[in-house]
């Protein structure tokens, strides 16, 4: 009798310990051939590992009748567990799973069907030695009994295969959908670029602002696609050696196209401070360095140290003095923004509430509203002030540095932002389950 | 005009400021850094404070605070101190009047 081996199956095991109390009751009963009186113990369900402990006392000789009730009861177990495998496998009307957790299911299923087989018919090989034993004359009830298993053992691989393509249907079914949400969220983010605009909600007010971040938004865009244009010349420029006049005239058009952008924010800033400040016109990664809604100057020269080599003695003092001020002029802007958020929070929390009348409770309100937008009305001076600085910045980084110099810094800064960028996309499309 | 000059000449550093003014905080925390020990006045705790913003902006400082002067002469609001700091000037009219010493 072969050993059954462990199978991670509630049923398989449920299943072979039933068996082995049969065959105990079957060889207990030997003496009495009568069916009624063989009592089939209750099916006990504990998963564990399965082994027949009859196998060492199974007696040469089983009764017939015996045998007969027991491959009956066989039967039976064996349609009982496959009525449990069907309820495993997720059904068609259950669409709502995840098509992982039916990813899980199936295999486990398949696997419990097919070992679940093979044992089976080593049981089935194991009684027929003791049935050809016993008897001859039960070969032909065998075989009807074999037939019946047969075939539920074949209805069963068929109900596993259904399944099998349900689940492949399913799991496509939402890889299509997941494409096609992707592919609306890039219209939808193109479309707002281009300064249609989408509102979830109705309000004029809301939409008067969004139209003054939309639009700084695609001048934005508009501003980098030329910047890219410009610095490719460059780079075309520096790679053919071209000449000191030439590369400072590709040079002064950068300085005067940042100039630009310089323009456009103060412009943007009056019209929407917050949206500047957000930074939601940079991309993710570019926001995680964002500093007074833009870049920080003294971080940009840290690095590009580095890269400017070699450097005179003059010009490296030049470049330690500006880096050290950029730092100075940051530290003393974030202390006045230190300063706004303190005094705004003060003039929002002192409040008496209710001690005069109630008049002079609106009348207090309405001052400390006042004052609130007062302090929030410095907001654009201070991003200005900190445009003015990254402006200033990059002249006199300019003034340092010889023309071959600064045509390498404003390629380091432009490949520095672009990876930023890159790092971005890459960070938006990462797979994730 | 005059107690602008007035208070202007009196230190090699002076800063105009308004209290509720963050900005005027900025640059007030720039000359500390820096070393030096601005002498600051208040337009809105002082009595003629009204004329006095009206002076400023006379020539030319705008928005009116902070209005800086070094050696007794007009340097300019944020933007100028800002501009003036980051080519290393400011520094050097802090030194000629002797506001740091290096």
């Amino acid at each position: 009798m072969p050993e059954a081996s462990r199978v991670d199956s509630f049923c398989l095991s449920d299943f072979d310990q039933s068996i082995g109390n049969h065959l105990e009751n079957a060889v207990e009963l030997s003496g009495n051939p009568v069916n009624n009186s063989l009592k089939v113990s209750s099916q006990t369900i504990s998963p564990g590992p399965v082994h027949l402990g009859t196998s060492d006392r199974l007696p040469i000789s089983v009764d017939r009748s015996s045998f007969m009730y027991l491959e009956d009861r066989l039967s039976l177990l064996a349609q009982k567990v496959q009525s449990t495998n069907h309820i495993i496998i997720p059904s068609g009307d259950t669409e709502n799973q995840e098509g992982s957790a039916m990813a899980d299911a199936s295999p486990r299923t398949d696997i419990s069907t097919d070992a679940d087989t093979d044992d089976k018919n080593q049981r089935f090989d194991g009684s027929q030695s003791l049935a050809a034993v016993a008897s001859d004359s039960s070969d032909r009830s065998k075989d009807k009994t074999d037939q019946k298993t047969l075939r539920r053992l074949a209805q069963n691989r068929e109900a596993a295969r259904k399944s099998r393509l349900r689940k492949k249907a399913y799991v496509q079914q939402l890889e299509s959908s997941r494409l096609k949400l992707t592919q609306l969220e890039q219209e939808l983010q193109r479309a707002r670029q281009q300064g249609i605009f989408i509102s979830s909600s109705g309000d004029q007010a809301h939409s008067m602002s969004g139209n003054g971040a939309m639009q700084f938004d695609v001048e934005y865009a508009r501003w980098l696609e030329e910047q890219n244009r410009q610095i490719n010349e460059l780079r075309a420029a520096v790679n053919s050696h071209a000449s000191d006049t030439e590369l400072r005239m590709i040079i002064d058009g950068i300085l005067a196209h940042y100039d630009d952008i310089f323009r456009l924010k103060g412009v943007a800033a009056k019209a929407d401070v917050f949206h500047l400040l957000s930074g939601m016109w940079k991309t993710p990664a570019e926001r995680c360095f964002l500093w007074l809604g833009g870049f920080r100057s003294s971080e940009l020269l840290k690095l590009l140290v580095n890269q400017l080599e070699p450097l005179t003695e003059q010009q490296l003092v030049g470049i330690t003095n500006l880096q050290q001020s950029s730092q100075q002029a940051e530290d003393a802007l974030s202390q006045g923004m230190e300063a706004l958020q303190q005094s705004l929070a003060e003039t929002l929390s002192s409040g008496s509430l209710g001690s005069s009348g109630s008049s002079g409770n609106v009348a207090n309100y309405m001052g400390q509203m006042a004052m609130a937008m007062g302090k929030l009305g410095t907001l654009e001076g201070f991003i200005r002030q900190a445009d003015n600085l990254r402006q200033q910045t990059l002249q006199q980084m300019h003034r340092i540095l010889t023309t071959r110099q600064s045509a390498r810094a404003l390629l380091a800064i432009h490949d520095y932002f672009s990876r930023l960028r890159a790092l971005s996309s890459l960070w938006l499309a990462r797979p994730r389950d | 005009m005059d107690r602008v000059k007035d208070l202007a000449s009196k230190k090699a550093a002076v800063i105009f400021t308004k209290s509720s003014c963050c900005m005027c905080h900025s640059i007030t925390q720039l000359f500390y850094e820096l070393g030096a020990s601005p002498a600051v006045h208040e337009l809105d705790n002082d009595p003629y404070g009204r004329q006095m913003e009206w002076a400023l902006r006379s020539l030319g400082c705008n928005p009116s605070v902070p209005a800086v002067f070094i050696g007794g002469k007009f340097v300019g609001s944020s933007k100028d101190v800002i501009s003036l700091h980051v080519d290393g000037s400011l520094k050097q009219l802090l030194i000629d009047a002797k506001a740091i010493w290096f």
